[in-house]
């Protein structure tokens, strides 16, 4: 699998998410810069955490209109596997990629700890070496998470299969409508998640249950 | 140009004899913006000048130590090439006015001082002060420095890994916040702030200076009154975005060898980075302040000096090196200015819009800060507390539940989950333990940090209660298992011209040597905030220590929890029921009194060697010290951790053997079978051991009558804080 992790001004986590890809697929992951404007050929493009553009205006509203969005978002439309970890869900949503948006926290507190996920769809690339009800457990670390959408979109949301994560009944950490911690886009090969699966690969950091995110994909695009 | 009269030096903090030196050195009157820098350069918080004399006693050598004390931050061998580049600095006077930002630039400006050095920030530390709970002001200062450490922080994407909060009335009018920031870099690659060669370029990068933060530096040498909020504005604002920027920028050109020299602006700003870089290199600097990328405009010359304003750097660069510099700022989004040059005149030349503002002798501005032997009585120590002093018949499980409640002892949880502490992917031990514990990057090596001082001992025997906050810092390396390294320091006291303050003063620093001394644990780095009080009401001494230690294989390494039922039950040290100055005499007997434990270092020396190798050989993986709250409570921090329970066989056991505060003891859990052989090799290296008991089911019980559940510990202990924090009104 050859895979992209987008460094934007301030992101974070870039390092983690070029780690934890590097690790599971035995592949270097490009580092491309926002400012590029071609995301090299490959097969993954990660939004990594962080706090792009300060975070400033809105979490991930600048970072969305980032000369590298353009490419992102035509490699989406053909249908390149796009993941949006934590503030990459943010730009994603912020975007127009993924419906919906991370508001923040209900009770207006960042927060970091391991969270309990239900895994509640198995059939989509991101997911298939999970089963589906599999509990997993991934650290949280943010301060808009609390996501947000009608109504309607979330029926639809869970009608369609796109709900893929969910917060384990007591586990929800930021207020998300339907315990949503990630979902997928209509053609499944965008999701975004708040949960960190890159800070969930190594056994001594307490959970090893985000491997079979990245070794999912590894396997839907080798 | 402005007179110099005494109201005008009085308002720039400098005495009347400060001012007669400065016209000695000068052969002249100096000008207003010369005034200026001699103000900031000369306030205690730069020149240290109460302190210094006495800060010589300190041990700040060992094989380990690169860099001691005298840069941005101090430097250590960590092996393979690698350095730990670490320090620790307040940011009490600005967090007491405005809580967010003031914690937000404190962490802001620790973290500049160590990627200065060259070294990428893996890990931060706080220690903080506040008020007593029911003080008005404290939950609102509780929630703004909690919030301002993770709001820079967070967006730096260092995690935040622990650190220690303790509440006190001393605090009310003045609360302490101190930041500790530990970086890792190649031993090789170490960056140094000397501004040496002539006709070297001096590039100003970071943020464009505004009026913010004009005279922080004074403000902090000062003591408060009532009218301390009406200094609001001299609290610098932070932007943890550019500072990332910077961060990065700097980074990816220190990858280059274009720097000659590289300092932040901190306190005194342009004003301390010019000054301090020419005086180390033996140069001289000429400024141009048109240059200087400027917020607003209208600026003097004063106030550019004396901004504040955060996320800036001074570098000297090496000549023609400039445009390659430049490229990598304008990639990060940066401004980038060669604002001077470096001369070989020794003086500190400022220009501004044609006309030389201010001409300083570098070294005096540095070097030559008046240095005071100030007066000062040493404490009289207060006589042990008499044993019948203390109610014995109270049942231990019901008190030890009121101490897990208590404000210094309950769970900081609601802190440190407002800190993404799992950034960087290396936090293998998160907050909640003894030490945290970050992996080295990409290696099995990790690093362990804590910072520990107990001031109530401190007030109580300065002497006594530093030495015990280096030997806690020791031992809470050693009990998960790593080689305690060096340490750096956090002076917080009082105003230091009364002379009951600067004896504590003295007597802390005597005792933090002593202790370095037989501990092998050099202070590497430090700070020290003075005048810490308001309308004449001190602080507690609070010399804050930050220790850092190595664990060579993370594979051997400990912590807290209960891992399996059937374990034995280990106590290392000497237990003789030690309850003056402990938390249970304050929080349940409602006294301050008697005299704190003695350390005796060379039991606690021998006492954590024979830990730390049962750590490494494997044989011990469930280690906890002994601290505040004594015996009981470790042994229920143990519980809560691993959410397993025990059996003591101690029926006989009083008040003082389970809550008294005596030093250099360490719980262990071990397997059964490891346990007499443990006690056998303990009885040989002469470290008192003794067999307590037996990890068990889901209750901790004493031997006789009922226990008490795993489950109504934890209650107990999570529920004080979000309580605390969620009352609409003060409780």
């Amino acid at each position: 699998m050859r895979s992209a992790v987008i460094v934007f001004p301030a992101s974070n986590c870039d390092r983690d998410a070029h780690d934890a890809l590097a690790q599971l697929s035995g592949r270097e992951p490009h580092m491309v810069w926002h400012g590029d404007s071609d995301v090299p050929d490959v097969d993954l493009i990660v939004l990594p955490g962080g706090f792009a553009y300060g975070d400033y205006l809105r979490c991930g509203a600048m970072a969305a209109h980032s000369h590298i969005m353009r490419d992102i978002k035509r490699k989406a439309e053909q249908g390149i596997a796009v993941l949006g970890i934590c503030n990459g869900f943010q730009i994603l949503t912020e975007a127009g990629l993924l419906p919906g948006a991370l508001m923040r926290n209900a009770d207006l507190k960042f927060v970091c700890r391991p969270v309990e996920l239900v895994v509640e769809e198995s059939q989509s690339g991101f997911t298939r070496k999970y089963s589906k009800g599999e509990r997993v457990r991934f650290p949280v670390a943010h301060g808009e998470g609390n996501y947000f959408a009608d109504e309607a979109t979330l029926d639809r949301l869970e009608g369609e299969g796109r709900v893929v994560f969910r917060y384990a009944p007591g586990e929800n950490p930021n207020g998300s409508a339907r315990d949503i911690a990630g979902i997928l886009n209509e053609k499944r090969n965008v999701l975004g998640l708040m949960p960190h699966p890159e800070r969930a690969c190594d056994p001594l950091l307490g959970s090893t249950t985000g491997r079979a995110l990245f070794q999912s994909l590894i396997e839907s695009l080798t | 140009m402005t007179a110099i009269t005494p109201d005008l030096l009085r308002r720039h903090g400098l005495s009347e004899d400060e001012y007669w030196r400065i016209k000695q050195l000068l052969n002249r009157e100096p000008n207003l913006v010369e005034l200026g820098i001699f103000s900031v350069m000369w306030s205690e918080h730069c020149s240290y000048k109460s302190t210094r004399a006495h800060l010589r006693r300190l041990p700040t050598k060992g094989p380990q130590v690169i860099q001691g004390p005298g840069e941005n931050a101090g430097v250590i061998d960590i092996g393979d090439g690698d350095a730990v580049v670490f320090k620790m600095e307040s940011h009490n006077h600005p967090s007491f006015i405005e809580p967010y930002q003031g914690a937000a630039t404190g962490v802001g400006g620790i973290m500049r001082d160590v990627f200065t050095m060259g070294a990428r920030p893996i890990a931060m530390m706080n220690a903080l002060r506040f008020g007593a709970p029911e003080h008005g002001k404290t939950r609102h200062l509780v929630g703004g420095v909690v919030a301002g450490i993770g709001g820079y922080g967070n967006c730096m994407g260092v995690p935040t890994v622990g650190g220690e909060v303790n509440f006190h009335p001393a605090y009310n009018g003045n609360i302490l916040v101190n930041a500790m920031c530990v970086g890792l870099a190649r031993k090789d690659r170490i960056f140094k702030s000397a501004a040496e060669g002539a006709g070297n370029p001096v590039v100003y990068v970071g943020s464009k200076t505004g009026r913010d933060g004009i005279h922080g530096a004074t403000m902090a040498s000062a003591e408060f009154s009532e009218d301390s909020q009406e200094k609001r504005p001299t609290v610098q604002v932070g932007d943890p975005f550019t500072e990332k920027l910077l961060l990065e920028a700097c980074l990816e050109l220190m990858a280059t060898d274009a720097i000659v020299a590289i300092q932040d602006m901190g306190a005194a700003g342009l004003t301390s980075s010019s000054a301090e870089m020419a005086a180390k290199g033996g140069s001289g600097i000429e400024l141009n302040l048109d240059r200087v990328p400027q917020r607003e405009a209208g600026m003097t010359a004063y106030e550019m000096m004396l901004s504040e304003s955060q996320e800036r750097m001074l570098m000297v660069l090496k000549p023609g090196r400039e445009g390659e510099a430049e490229r990598i700022f304008q990639k990060w989004e940066l401004d980038f200015a060669v604002i001077g040059q470096t001369t070989d005149t020794g003086r500190l030349i400022v220009k501004h819009q044609g006309t030389i503002v201010a001409d300083l002798p570098a070294h005096a501005l540095s070097e030559e800060a008046p240095v005071y032997q100030r007066s000062y009585t040493p404490r009289a120590v207060p006589l042990p507390l008499a044993r019948s002093a203390v109610d014995s018949s109270r049942p231990p499980l019901a008190t030890l539940l009121t101490l897990l409640a208590s404000p210094d002892l309950c769970s900081r949880r609601w802190i440190w989950e407002q800190y993404d502490y799992s950034v960087m992917a290396d936090t293998v031990q998160q907050p909640g333990g003894d030490a945290a514990v970050v992996r080295v990057h990409g290696s099995t090596k990790a690093l362990a940090i804590t910072t520990d001082v107990t001031p109530r001992y401190c007030k109580a025997d300065p002497f006594e209660g530093a030495k015990q906050a280096v030997a806690e810092a020791w031992r809470n390396l050693t009990a998960v298992g790593a080689v305690p390294l060096a340490i750096t320091d956090n002076l917080n006291f009082g105003n230091p011209e009364r002379p009951e303050t600067m004896g504590e003063i003295v007597a802390a620093i005597d005792g933090i040597a002593d202790a370095c001394r037989a501990l092998s644990f050099p202070v590497v780095s430090g700070n020290c905030s003075l005048y810490n009080e308001t309308n004449g009401e001190p602080i507690l001494p609070t010399p804050a220590i930050g220790g850092v230690g190595l664990i060579k294989d993370i594979a051997q390494m400990a912590n807290i929890a209960f891992k399996r039922e059937g374990d034995a039950i280990i106590l290392i040290g000497k237990t003789t029921g030690h309850l003056g100055r402990s938390l249970y005499l304050r929080e349940i007997e409602g006294r301050e009194e008697g005299a704190p434990p003695a350390v005796d270092l060379a039991e606690e020396k021998r006492n954590g060697d024979f830990v730390r190798r049962l750590i490494e050989a494997g044989r011990a993986g469930t280690v906890h010290d002994i601290s505040d709250g004594g015996l009981l409570v470790a042994l229920a921090e143990m519980a809560m951790a691993g959410g397993i329970g025990a059996e003591l066989r101690r029926e006989n056991a009083g008040i003082a053997f389970f809550f008294g505060e005596d030093q250099a003891r360490y719980l262990l859990a071990v397997p059964a079978r490891e346990g007499e052989s443990i006690l056998a090799e303990a009885a040989k290296a002469a470290v008192p051991a003794e067999l307590l008991g037996t990890t068990k089911g889901d209750a901790l019980s004493l031997g006789r009558g009922v226990g008490i559940t795993v489950a109504a510990l934890r209650a107990a202990h999570e529920s004080w804080f979000p309580a605390f924090m969620a009352a609409e009104k003060p409780a």
